[in-house]
């Protein structure tokens, strides 16, 4: 298991860095269905079946098949390759990566320090709605409410 | 997660056989379509010309494999894989008989429909990467309706999952030993055979592939193997659909102990498989459109009913 | 929306069983090469060049066919024999041209060029679709038993003078007075 862990977790960095790395708009996007295909897989390893499918389903199926489907809308070709990368030179990236070294120093000593055990609990189906339902019925319901308007937006705006 | 057998073997094995079974199903199709347009069909090649599909793998086997050069050569190759990937994924977890099957998954249901939208990429990155007019807008409408369809999909069997209590296939299975699904279920019933074949984009739903409109859709460009490996897959989503269609509402492998399992299993399967043969043959293609508002205004709000209904007598049952 | 859901099951599943029903129906199709279509007698197919009930050729070479093919598919020589009479030298019909259309058949004067049931004609070798004279002669007298022109026709060749043709009373002279 643990080794499922740490392969899927290598395939999630990895993909994730391809994404940024990556001048063609349509490899990047696949580079990010596969990042969160792999944390869909390290969910499963750590228990959470449910939140693995859901992970599938609503991000890598749904969510990202919209962004692939507003890409085709945009038409992009060989030039905005050529764009992007044109963007990615060296001296754009001292400044994020000097950050981004400071928040990973940060991060890792805080991983060192707490140490915690990591105990692989099954979180099924009933689980989670027992908690949705139970305790996070308000959050649930703000969100159910807040899709609604984005939805009536949608509606409004596509009426026009 | 328990492995059913586990061995590669029993993998192997399973997969070969609906591959075979999805291969064979191109001569069933065209015989079958023959039959219901008063004509014979493929009966050339062999005894019933079973031996058609090997003439029609030998041909696309030794057929050009054309990459064109305008396309996106990673997109391009990739699609046809995912589709092939994706549906044979998805037949891990079908309970085809007790002690038939690869995976004994909590959460099959669930794992086919996520491997149902991971499907689209497919019809997409082949549309998207052929850089053609006609493959740009089979896979637009692909998208959208598969993108669509798979709303009304989950929601449909949701109410077979609240009346089990599980996601897990052979217990659903197994839930049906006092009666069929189809028959508490029969909304749900219909709603996930409308949802199935347009997921599978087969006709009367085959709009992204629409040859009289569109030339053939998604896979214009694609030539050889590569066409082959979508012809399959739509074939094996077929195969797929209809074991799914027995294993979620028609009860599986159950029924009358003078035959095996599997065969009952087998049998209620090529029923469906006929049953959308027979779609194909009689029913014409829906307008763009029109597909898309039967969807979200009628199928939509008709699976949010039942299941709402389904959840209200599952709970007057239980609190009465 | 009541609408829809009355033609779901009315047009929609109608049509299915309709559909279905067309299994027990007799098939339309012919297994060709194993079972040979009835070909009507009329049928325009491969064309022929007949001979009388004498057995001599019925061409004439009268050029009327070639004028008249729409394709120019058609083409020959006239020559005479002892008797005056004409005869093709070569007659060339180029099958790879022929659209069938039956035109010489009509414009034929002798009934010698005919259009049979027969169609199958297909060949490896694009020049073997020219047919020359004798290929084209059949030993018979095709879709006309009885007809022979030189007895009807009121020519003097060799060997026949006018008015001695069948059914043909002797030329009569315009410029005598007497009936």
């Amino acid at each position: 298991m643990m080794l499922l862990f740490y392969l899927a977790a290598a395939i999630a960095l990895i993909s994730t860095v391809a994404v940024i790395l990556q001048s063609n708009v349509v490899h990047a996007l696949l580079y990010l269905i596969l990042s969160l295909l792999a944390v869909a897989v390290i969910f499963y390893t750590f228990g959470a079946p449910f939140a693995a499918m859901l992970e599938a389903i609503v991000y890598a199926g749904a969510i990202m098949v919209l962004f692939l489907f507003v890409i085709m809308m945009l038409n992009l070709g060989k030039k905005s390759v050529e764009q992007e990368r044109s963007w990615l030179t060296g001296k754009i990236w001292i400044g994020p990566v000097i950050m981004a070294a400071a928040l990973l120093v940060q991060l890792l000593n805080v991983v060192r320090q707490q140490q915690a055990e990591v105990a692989v609990s099954q979180v099924g189906v009933r689980e989670v709605g027992m908690a949705l339902f139970g305790p996070y019925v308000l959050a649930v319901e703000i969100a159910s409410i807040l899709l609604l308007a984005g939805l009536v937006g949608a509606y409004h705006l596509a009426k026009k | 997660m328990r492995w059913e057998v586990g061995s590669a073997l029993n993998i192997v094995s399973i997969l070969l056989v609906v591959v075979v079974i999805a291969a064979m199903l191109i001569w069933v199709e065209r015989r079958l379509l023959g039959i219901w347009q008063e004509r014979l069909g493929p009966n050339r090649v062999g005894p019933l010309g079973l031996l058609q599909v090997v003439a029609d793998m030998l041909k696309i086997f030794t057929k050009e494999d054309w990459t064109p050069p305008f396309a996106d050569k990673f997109s391009f190759i990739l699609a046809p894989a995912i589709i092939m990937t994706v549906v044979l994924m998805s037949f891990s977890v079908i309970p085809f008989a007790p002690g038939v099957g690869i995976i004994d998954s909590n959460i099959g249901v669930l794992f086919v429909l996520a491997m149902a939208s991971l499907g689209a990429y497919s019809v997409m990155l082949g549309g998207l990467s052929s850089d053609n007019k006609y493959a740009l807008l089979g896979s637009l409408r692909a998208a959208a309706q598969m993108v669509s369809y798979e709303v009304f999909m989950g929601i449909s069997l949701l109410g077979i999952v609240a009346l089990t209590g599980s996601f897990n296939l052979r217990e659903i299975v197994q839930a049906q030993a006092d009666g069929w699904y189809v028959f508490p279920q029969i909304i749900g019933f219909i709603i996930f055979l409308i949802a199935g074949v347009a997921e599978s984009h087969r006709l009367p739903f085959d709009i992204p592939e629409a040859e009289q409109e569109i030339c053939a859709g998604y896979h214009t460009e694609y030539s050889g193997m590569k066409f082959g490996m979508f012809f399959v897959g739509e074939y094996l989503g077929l195969v797929l659909i209809s074991s799914l269609i027995t294993a979620l509402f028609f009860g599986g492998w159950l029924g009358p102990g003078f035959l095996p399992p599997i065969f009952w299993f087998a049998l209620k399967a090529s029923f469906f498989v006929a049953f959308f043969i027979l779609m194909r043959a009689a029913i014409p293609r829906p307008r763009y459109d029109q597909l898309m508002r039967y969807g979200w205004l009628f199928l939509l709000p008709l699976s949010l009913v039942n299941l709402l209904v389904t959840g209200a007598v599952i709970l007057a049952g239980s609190g009465g | 929306m009541f609408s829809l859901i009355r033609d779901t099951f009315t047009s929609q599943l109608v049509t299915l069983w309709r559909v279905f029903k067309h299994m027990f129906d007799k098939k339309d199709t012919v297994e060709y090469p194993d079972v040979q279509p009835y070909m009507f007698p009329r049928w325009r197919g491969r064309i022929i060049l007949s001979r009388d009930p004498d057995g001599e050729e019925r061409c004439v070479a009268c050029n009327l066919c070639a004028v008249a093919c729409p394709v120019d598919c058609i083409a020959l020589q006239k020559a005479e024999d002892e008797n005056g009479r004409w005869y093709p030298e070569f007659f060339r019909i180029n099958f790879s041209r022929c659209i069938m259309c039956g035109f010489c058949e009509e414009a034929c004067p002798t009934n010698a060029i005919q259009l049979t049931p027969d169609f199958e004609m297909a060949e490896y070798v694009r020049q073997d679709m020219v047919w020359e004279k004798e290929d084209l002669l059949i030993n018979g007298t095709g879709k006309y038993h009885d007809y022979n022109f030189y007895r009807v026709a009121g020519m003097a060749v060799g060997g026949k003078d006018k008015g001695e043709a069948q059914n043909e009373a002797p030329p009569v002279d315009v410029r005598s007075l007497l009936p």
